[in-house]
């Protein structure tokens, strides 16, 4: 397992230098201008020298050497210089936003705790909600309970969040006034009516997002418990003895569970990615925010870092979830 | 009727209230508490002179200043001088070359420490630096140089003579910044100096508390500001994200938020939001005007590299009749309608406004006239073919007619494509992504400088209130072909002797009703000519509580511009 897992990490060095590649070249060739924004009241002669400025006068090759040096050995210099407050990256240039003119890094490391929040917390209650739904779903099929569980999961399947958002905004923003329909992401939550508040104004977009994604998992979860019930060995746990609570519980959750953890895994990163309809429709402005505003603005090195980043959350998470899957089930060996 | 004269009474009310309050509106500085504004496009730096953009420009106005801005009607009024140079004055030499600026006594910088004329000469040192890539720098044309004779007199001295000598630290786009703080960050390093160009220190009301980019900004008020009873608020926070309904909404519906600017909503939208009662919307109009360009060169893709220059005039659009009958097809009235409502006007001029240089002369386009327009192409030998498509010597009257993608915009393509259907001018539509439409990529074939259609259609204006540099925008140098990068404001490639004689002829004059009267002659040949269409003089709208007294909507400068005057009233 260990010999799989460090092969598997070698092996995505190259993968992720290849999509880093990939991602500059799909940026570099695709239209659009970064100076676009600026009003056309700005002569174009001012726009070239803005440009310049930007370095974009230099070849794309030495765009992307200087980028993956600025990432890759940079970057982490801060991270351990703001650690251990040493100085490796004194008065080397990092990875500049084109918006900001600030460092990328401490932008992303700014928007990470609403985010985290927000969307994190909906995905960890939505997958609160869902496994339950799914195991009582399945367990009684095509009961009562079951049929109200497939329609609210259609409901948070079809319904789209800017839809489902908005709604809401309407109904208890407008019209009750009982929940703020902005953000405040620099509430600092230090006492109770503070954390009452912080719940108020996460209340929203944390149930449109939680909707959602118990809808996906409740789905999975349902649909693996009705694999597992049909089993011999769910047939045998039974002719033993075994109480239904056991035999549901213990024997077929834990088989069921296979699947249904490493799709979890996988929509891990999502979380980080943010969630850009969503945070826009509640001005919750995390990442997801963020890099929808930088692809607007053309802003290539904040886009650039972004997709990146999410590109190494996308590849650990799928090793995670792999090595989760040979932990669950001692069947699979990848030695 | 009656709800008309209710609410024209409501509005007398709503403009008498401020006169009212002024009285009991003076007081100790932050006495207000905390003041909401929501920007749905949120600003991503406070330097105006590394961003060109709108919302940076207005964010940073709450901290750094000019030395004299515009008010609301267009007219200079002194800001951090005592008084506006002027030729009058003695401030402006004779021969138009310098002015002399002389900062109020006892400014302070937010920091404690006095504002002197070193910081103003710096301000232009520091844009004008190789290598910063200042966005401003076109304020700063024709300078030579500033010198301070002494701590409070920055003497500016131009090239040749500027009979508007008010570009240099004039308006929201060129303030005066710190020199202290901004001396180790000119030229390359301007970009680097992270901490500098988030947190500026100012001259103005407030000062920034925390700057998260592209999120939310808070200010505080500056102790140091020159009026001690203001700023009334305390605290400012300035939210940026989302969209332009949800800021309207969290103004005029929830009343969360006290200042929303830049609604482009549906007119409808807007009001039913403020029959909500938390707020209202204000409109300011100034030079924008949403207009057609028409292409007078061949844009054919088989010209190669000669493709939408000079050498090769358009086959049809060439013929001004042809242009004349377009404008006389156009129902603007019904456009504004659909489009802007109350935040839109009829315009028949691309330079609609100051009211000194608006023409009067070309208004017949406030009616349409679909039979007159169809007579003309009849009369000048264009006449239906089969299909109903005019034409003339085997050349069919047909148009690519482009601008960006943007719902308004798609809506006034497709009135406009049914009017020129209804004179026999057929027409395809195209829209383009804002980003790459304004972007000037010269790679591109979808910029508006390239102009690859024969008919485009978006908006433009321009900074503070003298048109000289606007309408030498039509000057035959200025039109955009491949020896220029593509570069150049000429859409049209309008090109004619006698209106670059005018442009030339602006530019040496400094009495302020001949300079009217040039720049009307010039707006009425390019009307007359029908190489520009114009369609709608559209305002800058915004929306603010009720419970917010004070603003003042300004589209000549910051919108946000006198904030520190800005307070609460009790409703």
């Amino acid at each position: 397992m260990l010999n799989f897992t460090i092969r598997r990490l070698l092996l995505s060095v190259p993968v992720l230098v290849i999509i880093s590649f990939v991602i500059f070249m799909l940026l570099e060739l695709a239209p659009g201008d970064p100076m676009a924004n600026v009003p056309l009241t700005v002569p174009p002669e001012v726009k070239e020298k803005m440009r310049e400025a930007l370095g974009l006068g230099e070849p794309w090759h030495i765009r992307f050497v200087k980028w993956l040096i600025q990432f890759f050995v940079v970057e982490p210099q801060v991270l351990f210089d703001h650690v251990f407050g040493t100085g490796f990256a004194e008065d080397k240039l990092r990875v500049i936003s084109w918006q900001t003119r600030s460092p990328v890094m401490d932008i992303v490391v700014q928007r990470i705790p609403q985010t985290l929040w927000v969307v994190g917390m909906s995905y960890v209650i939505g997958v609160l909600i869902a496994l339950p739904i799914g195991v009582i779903s399945a367990y009684k099929q095509y009961s009562i309970f079951d049929q109200i569980g497939t329609f609210v999961s259609m409901i948070g399947f079809s319904v789209p969040t800017f839809f489902s958002g908005v709604l809401l905004i309407v109904i208890f923003s407008v019209n009750l006034g009982w929940f703020p329909s902005i953000y405040d992401t620099t509430h600092k939550v230090n006492d109770w009516s503070s954390f009452v508040f912080q719940m108020k104004q996460m209340i929203m977009p944390v149930s449109v997002l939680a909707l959602y994604n118990a809808a996906q998992i409740s789905r999975f979860m349902r649909a693996s418990m009705l694999d597992n019930l049909n089993q011999d060995y769910v047939r045998t746990a039974r002719a033993k003895g075994m109480t239904e609570k056991v035999v549901v519980l213990v024997h077929v959750l834990r088989n069921s569970m296979i699947p249904v953890v490493t799709v979890i895994a996988l929509g891990v990163p999502q979380v980080f990615g943010g969630a850009i309809i969503t945070e826009q429709v509640f001005k919750v402005n995390g990442l997801g925010q963020l890099l929808i505003t930088a692809i607007q603005a053309n802003d290539l090195p904040m886009v650039q870092t972004l997709t990146f980043i999410f590109a190494v959350l996308i590849v650990v998470f799928n090793l995670v979830a792999d090595v989760l899957y040979g932990v669950l089930d001692p069947r699979i060996r990848y030695d | 009727m009656k709800l008309r004269h209710a609410l024209t009474g409501a509005a007398a009310m709503m403009a008498m209230a401020p006169m009212a309050f002024a009285a009991s509106h003076s007081g100790e500085r932050g006495r207000d508490g905390e003041l909401k504004i929501i920007y749905w496009q949120a600003p991503s730096i406070m330097n105006p002179y590394l961003s060109g953009g709108t919302k940076e420009l207005e964010a940073a106005s709450l901290v750094i200043e000019p030395l004299a801005r515009y008010d609301q009607d267009g007219n200079l009024v002194a800001w951090l001088v005592d008084e506006v140079p002027t030729v009058a004055n003695g401030g402006v030499s004779e021969d138009l070359k310098t002015i002399t600026w002389k900062l109020s006594e006892g400014l302070l910088w937010s920091d404690g420490t006095p504002v002197t004329s070193a910081d103003v000469k710096f301000s232009w040192e520091y844009c004008t630096a190789e290598g910063g890539g200042c966005a401003q720098s076109e304020k700063y044309l024709d300078v030579v140089s500033v010198d301070t004779p002494d701590e409070l007199t920055a003497v500016v001295t131009f090239g040749i003579a500027k009979p508007f000598p008010y570009g240099p630290f004039v308006g929201a786009q060129a303030p005066i910044i710190q020199a202290a703080q901004f001396a180790d960050c000119m030229g390359a390093k301007a970009p680097e100096c992270t901490e500098q160009n988030f947190n500026p220190i100012g001259t103005g009301p407030f000062t920034v508390t925390e700057f998260r980019p592209n999120d939310v900004i808070t200010l505080a008020a500056n102790e140091n500001y020159r009026d001690p009873s203001k700023p009334a608020f305390a605290t400012v926070t300035f939210k940026g994200g989302g969209d332009a309904a949800a800021a309207g909404r969290a103004v005029l519906e929830t009343g969360e938020f006290d200042y929303a600017w830049n609604l482009q909503l549906a007119p409808e939208v807007l009001t039913q939001m403020e029959a909500a009662g938390k707020g209202k919307n204000i409109v300011s109009f100034g030079t924008s005007v949403e207009r057609i360009m028409v292409n007078l060169t061949d844009v054919s893709p088989d010209l190669g590299d000669e493709r939408g220059t000079a050498a090769h005039p358009h086959p049809f659009l060439t013929d001004k009749n042809v242009r004349q009958a377009l404008s006389m097809a156009i129902d603007r009235a019904l456009l504004v309608e659909v489009g802007y409502g109350d935040f839109g006007r009829l315009t028949c001029n691309v330079l609609p406004a100051p009211a000194v240089f608006a023409s009067t002369a070309n208004d017949a386009c406030l009616t349409q006239d679909i039979e007159g327009a169809k007579a003309l192409l009849e009369s000048n030998g264009w006449v239906a073919g089969a299909d109903g498509v005019r034409e003339k010597d085997g050349v069919r009257l047909s148009v690519l007619y482009q601008t960006s993608t943007n719902a308004v915009r798609q809506d006034f393509q497709a009135l406009i494509k049914q009017w020129w259907g209804e004179i026999g001018v057929e027409t395809e539509l195209r829209n383009i992504d804002a980003s790459v439409f304004f972007g000037s990529d010269p790679g591109s074939p979808d910029t508006f400088q390239k102009f690859f259609a024969d008919i485009e259609m978006y908006t433009n204006n321009f900074d503070g209130t003298d048109p000289e540099a606007y309408m030498a925008n039509w000057s035959c140098d200025q039109a955009p072909r491949p020896e220029t990068q593509w570069q150049g404001n000429n859409m049209p490639r309008f090109c004619s002797e006698e209106y670059d004689a005018l442009v030339t002829e602006m530019s040496t004059t400094g009495d302020i009703g001949e300079r009217a009267r040039l720049a009307k002659a010039m707006n009425d040949m390019l009307m007359q000519e029908y190489v520009i269409i114009p369609l709608v003089h559209r305002g800058r709208n915004a929306a603010h509580a009720n419970t917010l007294g004070g603003v003042i909507m300004n589209v000549w400068d910051s919108e946000i511009w006198n904030a520190a005057d800005w307070h609460r009233v009790e409703m």
